[in-house]
């Protein structure tokens, strides 16, 4: 009898009209749909890698001990921040470079890292931040906990308002896995952003 | 130095004062507006306005004429006149099919101007032989929801903020009401709507607009925790900060250099413009809050701490400012735009509070108001 009903209502289902519509995105015809200005990514290439390694490959090797020990490592920083490519459509342009800024990161030593990030600008901080982030999105072997350590010094350097520009930045689109990581901020801090 | 005052346990959803600042009109999240008279003792509510069939989302009190103007989610808007003891609504029809968002009268109050989330900004004024108000509408090149608007002083320009991310000034002539205005530095030709200004930016959205006193200068908060000031000129220059804070909600002049903006770190900030060397600086918190006693840990808070919060740290996450929640309005109450001497906020605590500048100048060692 149990069974008679169900394919009853199976039956149902199947003949009432077809509901592929409900699979259409309306939003995508719709005139009015906001649509972000073009912005001219195609000649952005992102930082020069074979700079970047050259900076890196240098260490520790490089005579001018008044640099530091890290002495290139602080302008592998630099380099590895330029020509951030923002506005391109390539994806393999944008995982290129936050390879190469992981890469660069994971190189300094822990008690060197907060000397690096008071070099950067208020913009390098935010851009530093904003590759922070990608880097969480995609974790691999002891990323995060890299990561994390630039994180703290950034988000002293910055503020949470670099947090929130992570947040805001319509062409860098960062992934709801931002979720995951409260922990890295004050509770109270999290849920004003969260919730406003 | 500031004064603070609990209307409710909800937000303050927007406010408004008469001339005279013995009455404040305020929505108390609901679709009412309340209409408090100050007492010898406190604030003792007067008049209750209910119309509206919607949250009311602006309020603007003219103050010579005295008339009251009123929006809200239900997509009208009306204006308020006190008839002997009570306030009297005239429905303005504002064409539109999404939520009113802010609502301010012009210089002269002959207009008013309400923006939406149609994308556009009705632009009220009062027609004589039809006795009824009618709008026009400023929609290019709008493309979202304008949240925000300021009068510039010769009645004509009005700025706006976006949910497009951009801070525009248009021009709200109306030639039925008033001859054509003299050149600005913002342009000379003002056809209505005619953009006379946007802003290149796509970091957030724009939460309120403020011209200087001049009206040469006009500043903005955007959600991308910055705030943007623009002088005008044949090429505009456009100053911005990049704050190390939660975004601002609301922004006003104070001088013609000198700016006052909060948001969601409930407290006041101050914001010094250099004109010469097209900055804003960071001019300091306007709160002191009281000292708290530092009571010490004893070695059991201490674990427990260590084991809730992975810190041994004791900082409490509890607000020291006035304000217990953002800070969603904020209006010049004393003096004008050029010099103010007192300013009010109200906020998502249902407070309300009065700022002191000078007691604030004096009490605040590297406080400089320019």
């Amino acid at each position: 009898m149990r069974k008679k009903a169900a394919v009853c209502f199976h039956t149902m289902s199947k003949n009432t009209v077809s509901d592929r519509f409900r699979k259409v995105d309306v939003d995508e015809y719709d005139e009015n749909k906001f649509v972000d200005e073009e912005d001219g990514g195609e000649n952005q290439m992102g930082p020069d890698e074979a700079e970047v390694d050259a900076l890196i490959r240098q260490y520790p090797f490089h005579p001018l001990s008044c640099w530091g020990p890290n002495g290139n490592l602080m302008e592998a920083l630099q380099a590895v921040l330029k020509n951030p490519p923002i506005n391109t459509k390539n994806q393999n342009v944008k995982d290129r470079a936050e390879g190469l800024v992981l890469k660069v990161l994971s190189s300094f030593k822990s008690s060197d890292i907060e000397k690096a990030v008071q070099s950067l600008d208020k913009s390098g901080v935010d851009l530093l931040m904003k590759y922070i982030y990608k880097g969480f999105e995609r974790p691999s072997e002891n990323s995060s906990a890299v990561l994390l350590q630039w994180h703290e010094k950034a988000l002293t350097a910055g503020g949470v308002g670099s947090i929130v520009r992570v947040l805001t930045a319509r062409k860098t689109k960062s992934s709801s896995n931002l979720r995951k990581h409260q922990f890295t901020l004050e509770s109270i801090d999290v849920v004003r952003l969260i919730f406003k | 130095m500031m004064a603070y005052h609990s209307f409710l346990l909800e937000p303050i959803s927007c406010h408004a004062w008469n001339k005279d600042r013995t009455q404040i009109a305020l929505c108390p999240n609901n679709h009412e507006v309340h209409i408090y008279q100050k007492e010898r003792s406190g604030w003792m509510k007067i008049h209750v306005l209910k119309e509206h069939n919607g949250q009311v989302t602006g309020i603007d009190w003219a103050p010579e004429s005295n008339r009251i103007v009123t929006c809200g989610t239900d997509r009208n808007a009306y204006v308020w006149t006190l008839k002997g003891s009570m306030w009297k609504p005239t429905l303005v029809i504002l064409r539109i099919n999404r939520a009113a968002r802010c609502v301010k009268w012009s210089p002269r109050e002959n207009k008013f101007a309400v923006g939406s989330g149609s994308r556009l900004i009705s632009i009220c004024y009062f027609e004589q032989d039809n006795d009824w108000w009618v709008c026009k509408h400023i929609k290019k090149p709008i493309r979202s929801t304008v949240l925000s608007l300021d009068w510039h002083p010769n009645n004509v320009l009005l700025a706006s903020g976006s949910c497009d991310f951009k801070c525009r000034i248009f021009s709200a002539y109306i030639k039925e009401l008033e001859d054509k205005p003299a050149p600005t530095p913002w342009g000379s030709k003002m056809p209505f709507g005619e953009v006379m200004f946007e802003s290149s930016g796509a970091g957030g959205w724009i939460h309120d607009v403020s011209f200087s006193a001049s009206g040469n200068r006009v500043a903005w908060a955007s959600h991308d925790s910055t705030v943007a000031i623009a002088e005008g000129g044949k090429t505009p220059v456009v100053a911005s900060l990049y704050l190390e804070t939660l975004p601002l909600l609301c922004l006003t002049f104070i001088t013609e250099n000198s700016l006052v903006a909060a948001g969601h770190d409930c407290y006041p900030a101050l914001f010094v413009y250099d004109a010469e060397r097209s900055t804003i600086t960071f001019g300091g918190k306007l709160d002191v809050p009281k000292q708290s006693a530092q009571r010490g840990m004893t070695a059991r808070e201490r674990f427990q701490n260590l084991d809730k919060k992975a810190t041994a740290d004791n900082k409490e996450a509890v607000l020291e400012s006035l304000h217990k929640n953002s800070i969603s309005q904020i209006l010049v109450l004393e003096g004008d735009k050029a010099k103010c001497t007192k300013f009010c906020t109200t906020g998502m605590d249902g407070g309300m509070a009065v700022w002191d500048v000078k007691t604030l100048e004096s009490s605040m060692k590297d406080l400089k108001i320019v």
